[in-house]
């Protein structure tokens, strides 16, 4: 009799707690249906093609197996890209790194006038990559920028044509990616910073540690889960870098700054290839998957402990 | 002004064709997906709108200007893919015969048929516009790629003579470094190094150019002569300035007009420049064939490429088609574009002299098979081997591969892009 009444209690409150249970799910579903097509779906899609002999246009009647791959990896100018990639990620995060932890450090000694610096370093983030890389193209033009300036002025011996150079173009794309986010990078740090416990600085002050010492001993490695953050950040940036090389050099001079998405577009929209431009289209995936899943994994992983 | 225009076509197109004046005149529309967008195309392109426009069809514009036309292509795909194409688009070489490949394209055999297109148009051409046996696509004008355009004080100062041959060439390319200049005007980009490659090529021969670039023979493709080849694009370098990189071919153009470059080896697409700077062919500049190649024609022809459509639109597809091959049509387009007609019975008269030469070349080319695809535009070699070329003679250009590991490089890429 008791088992009966509470089974009918249960039944009348039911709808209420189904509701409560099912609205975030009616809520998230249609953003879920979106992101499962358009992101998990369209990945797939690229998935097959890279498989088939596509050219033109998607083509499901001819299957290559991994062939696409293959001549993927025997074109020179994937491993130039390839090339190109390792020494622009590197160089990037690096160099970003670097310079937003310093300026960070340095706008968080309590100086007078942070409001105006803070947002003067961050404002080029505010740019497109176009936009950076068509200034930073006509800055280093020897004929117009920098070198002709100098020149102008009177430095006579001043050279700076890197750009025009094979060997070291590369190079100016990162001098430009650097400029464009390093001030995000700092704005991160800078968040961190501001985040660690006063006590503990305190603590340490009483104890007679220098500043340098607190910062290297404490603070900076307070900010381990910035740092992550902000190496997903910029190596995600890194492997899609695409518009900034695009507006700069289009791949020249020769072959010299190719990137892997530039490769991708080229390959597929101008060289009738559709199916290696899946093919490395995939393999840029399978390198952001690299990046992210052990960052998820770890943070995920540190909230269940 | 407008008048007589209109009057001038409407007689032309009456007189020719007698066809899209009565059989499709009044109602339709088409649908025209091209990249000719700078100042001098879309007045070009203008003629034809008008001509259309004053037989009752509407003209609706779809620019898709970048990248040479690939951004257009991109924006083909699209269409096409969405069962949905345009009613004509303009397209180059072997873009046309893939589209064709795929099935989607339309057939202009009953205007063709009844105008003697066969009879006109240059046979190299044909191989292009038509796809077995149909005609698919309707050619608007012929560019030839092997032209030297060379500024006329430039000229008389390193001595007056023009360059017949390639020592002859590199004897006046040396006087004008001596006189302070930089001889060669070139952008660095792809497709332009492609480009005088192509005339280099070319200049080593006529079955040299057919074997190699056409043929894709990997004999020709890694031999002796084409190691010369890519000797003469190395000499050929020593005259560039050191900021050539990058730059855009009008750019170049405009260092000819300044007086600040000798000669820019380019399509006669340049001319345009050199008119619109107001420039005269002869007294300001001079037009000749890349040293050498004198009688024979590389070509890159704009064509529209018209697509499968409903039989509402199939009249106003037709009357387009009728309308660019109307040898008045041809002649009042090709002088504002610089080119020449696409046909070879169009009176030169309307022309400039370079404008004449290239009309005789053409001819001259045509019945001697002489006339040839360029490589650089997309007329000799489908996209992807084109741009494997294109990968190999930048590089070398730009000084990354010495000229036997380019006749080596060049070989390898050729197959692995067939592959």
């Amino acid at each position: 009799m008791a088992d009966a009444t509470t089974t009918a209690r249960s039944v009348v409150a039911n709808p209420r707690a189904t509701l409560q249970d099912l609205l975030p799910k009616i809520v998230l579903a249609p953003s879920f249906a979106v992101i499962l097509i358009f992101v998990y779906g369209f990945i797939a899609f690229t998935a097959v093609l890279s498989f088939s002999g596509s050219k033109l246009l998607p083509d499901f009647s001819t299957w290559v197996g991994f062939g696409n791959y293959v001549r993927l990896f025997n074109h020179p100018n994937w491993m130039v890209a390839l090339k190109n990639l390792a020494i622009f990620s590197i160089l990037y995060i690096v160099i970003c790194s670097v310079i937003g932890l310093a300026l960070a450090i340095f706008l968080d000694q309590k100086i007078r006038g942070e409001g105006v610096l803070r947002p003067i370093y961050l404002y080029p983030m505010a740019l497109s990559f176009i936009v950076t890389g068509v200034a930073w193209k006509w800055f280093l033009d020897p004929g117009i920028g920098l070198e002709h300036v100098m020149q102008s002025i009177g430095w006579e011996s001043f050279s700076f044509r890197w750009i025009k150079d094979g060997k070291m173009a590369i190079y100016t794309i990162v001098i430009a990616a650097v400029w464009q986010s390093s001030g995000f990078v700092m704005a991160m740090f800078l968040a961190g910073l501001r985040g660690v416990d006063n006590e503990i600085i305190k603590a340490a002050q009483i104890d007679g540690a220098s500043t340098f010492v607190i910062y290297r001993r404490i603070i900076i490695p307070l900010m381990r889960p910035v740092f992550l953050s902000a190496f997903v950040v910029l190596a995600h940036l890194a492997i899609k870098s695409y518009d900034l090389v695009v507006a700069m050099t289009d791949g020249g001079p020769g072959t010299a700054t190719w990137t892997p998405a530039l490769f991708m577009q080229k390959f597929t929209f101008g060289r009738n290839e559709m199916g290696m431009g899946a093919a490395s289209a995939i393999i840029m995936m399978m390198m952001i998957f690299a990046i992210i899943v052990p960052y998820l994994y770890s943070e995920l992983g540190g909230k269940k402990q | 002004m407008l008048r007589k225009l209109l009057i001038g076509t409407m007689l032309g197109s009456a007189l020719t064709a007698g066809y899209a004046a009565s059989t499709y005149a009044a109602g339709g529309s088409v649908e025209v997906l091209h990249w000719w967008t700078s100042g001098g195309e879309a007045a070009a392109l203008d003629v034809l709108k008008k001509k259309l426009e004053s037989q009752g069809v509407t003209w609706k514009d779809m620019p898709v200007a970048g990248g040479g036309g690939e951004a257009a292509m991109t924006a083909l795909r699209a269409r096409v893919t969405a069962g949905d194409p345009p009613t004509a688009v303009q397209a180059l070489g072997f873009d046309i015969t893939d589209w064709a490949k795929q099935g989607v394209v339309g057939d202009l055999g009953e205007v063709a048929d009844k105008e003697g297109w066969d009879k006109v148009v240059p046979t190299a051409l044909q191989n292009f516009a038509k796809h077995d046996g149909k005609w698919i696509a309707a050619p608007v004008n012929v560019h030839s790629t092997n032209w030297v355009w060379i500024s006329k004080k430039a000229l008389d100062a390193a001595g007056g003579k023009t360059p017949e041959n390639w020592d002859e060439l590199i004897a006046v390319l040396d006087k004008m470094k001596a006189n302070g200049i930089t001889p060669l005007a070139h952008g660095g980009q792809a497709w332009q190094d492609a480009t005088i490659f192509d005339a280099v090529v070319l200049s080593l021969g006529t079955d040299f150019y057919k074997s190699s670039m056409i043929d894709n023979d990997p004999a020709a493709l890694g031999g002796e002569k084409m190691v010369e080849a890519f000797d003469r694009m190395a000499k050929l370098k020593s005259y560039v300035d050191k900021d050539f990189s990058g730059r855009d071919w009008n750019l170049a153009s405009a260092m000819v007009i300044e007086g600040k470059a000798g000669m820019q080896m380019m399509g006669d697409w340049a001319k345009g420049e050199f008119l619109k700077a107001g420039q005269k062919p002869g007294s300001d500049f001079v037009c000749i064939r890349f040293p050498g190649t004198q009688g024979s024609v590389t070509f890159n022809s704009d064509m529209f490429m018209m697509f499968k459509v409903g039989d509402d639109k199939k009249a106003a597809q037709l009357t387009m088609a009728s309308d660019i091959e109307s040898p008045d049509f041809q002649s009042s387009f090709n002088v504002v574009k610089g080119s020449v007609p696409a046909r070879t019975d169009v009176p030169d008269t309307a022309f400039d002299d370079c404008g004449k030469k290239g009309i005789k070349d053409l001819a001259e080319a045509n019945s001697s098979g002489k006339l040839f695809g360029s490589m650089a535009h997309g007329y000799a070699v489908p996209a992807a081997v084109k741009n494997a070329m294109y990968d190999v003679i930048t590089r070398h250009f730009n000084g990354e591969l010495d000229s036997k590991a380019a006749a080596a490089a060049l070989v390898e890429a050729v197959a692995a892009a067939k592959g």
